[in-house]
């Protein structure tokens, strides 16, 4: 029987590459009897959706805008990068 | 002076920058982020009109974002950012010499309550700021940035093993952050 410390590694190392056919069976038989695992294996999950969620969250949130120094910084650069070509 | 431009930034320029920000986390960053995107944008001129322009500036943005991350990654000494000693043996401090949890792991879900998950959120981004350099280069690369791990692979010089050994650290020790830090209200 595969042990929590194997188990584990697989649960992460299965967001990085695809587990092989007897990794999988073993690993299924294992989530089937441990809590702690899937437990383990949930906040994994979690911590995918979490952080997708503070990027969304920020590209959402228009209280926070292109300084407008920086916009007319970007448009100085393109101006003067044109009149060198 | 290209007319685009300023319709561009007009219109796309804060989300662009929000975008940048989110995964660079420093504001002078993404505002150069944002600079090359439109630098680039104007130089190919490559917009398809088979996407909004949005998409296509954020397609562009998302290279230089990358780019960026691995201009960074470069700048340091590579051992400083990556742990080749981290083995079997580092998971010492989560399981005991059977292979059995030393704490086993609580279950905590994604609060339902807008104000309490900004809080959960900025848990989360504070145990990831508190994450050892030697595993935070590789696990922003991969989970932040989502980027492939044969490129991390080439990028960082190190075997896939090194990798998933490092990614599953680095995940163990940010779940058991969140475990300690997110107490539910």
């Amino acid at each position: 029987m595969m042990t929590c410390k194997q188990a584990s590694k697989l649960i992460s190392q299965s967001l990085d590459r695809p587990l092989s056919w007897s990794e999988l069976m073993q690993l299924k038989l294992h989530l089937m009897i441990c809590g702690a695992c899937n437990r383990f294996k949930k906040q994994l999950n979690l911590l995918r959706v979490a952080l997708q969620s503070i990027r969304t969250n920020m590209e959402n949130n228009s209280a926070i805008t292109l300084p407008l120094a920086a916009k007319a910084r970007i448009i100085d650069q393109i101006e003067s990068d044109q009149q060198s070509q | 002076m290209h007319s685009n431009v300023h319709d561009w930034l007009n219109e796309h320029g804060d989300y662009l920058y929000r975008f940048a920000l989110a995964r660079l986390k420093d504001t002078h960053q993404a505002e150069d982020a944002v600079q090359e995107t439109m630098l680039a944008a104007i130089k190919h001129n490559s917009f398809a009109g088979d996407s909004s322009v949005r998409t296509w500036l954020t397609g562009i943005l998302k290279h230089k974002v990358v780019d960026m991350q691995r201009k960074l990654i470069r700048e340091q000494p590579i051992s400083d950012i990556i742990d080749l000693d981290a083995g079997e043996e580092s998971m010492d401090d989560f399981f005991d010499k059977t292979g059995h949890w030393l704490d086993k792991p609580q279950s905590f879900d994604m609060p339902d309550h807008a104000l309490e998950q900004s809080q959960f959120l900025s848990v989360l981004d504070a145990c990831m700021q508190k994450l050892p350099k030697k595993l935070k280069a590789i696990f922003m690369l991969r989970d932040v940035h989502e980027m492939e791990n044969e490129n991390i692979c080439k990028e960082l010089d190190i075997t896939p093993t090194n990798a998933w050994v490092m990614l599953y650290r680095a995940r163990m020790v940010l779940r058991k952050c969140l475990e300690m830090n997110w107490v539910k209200g």
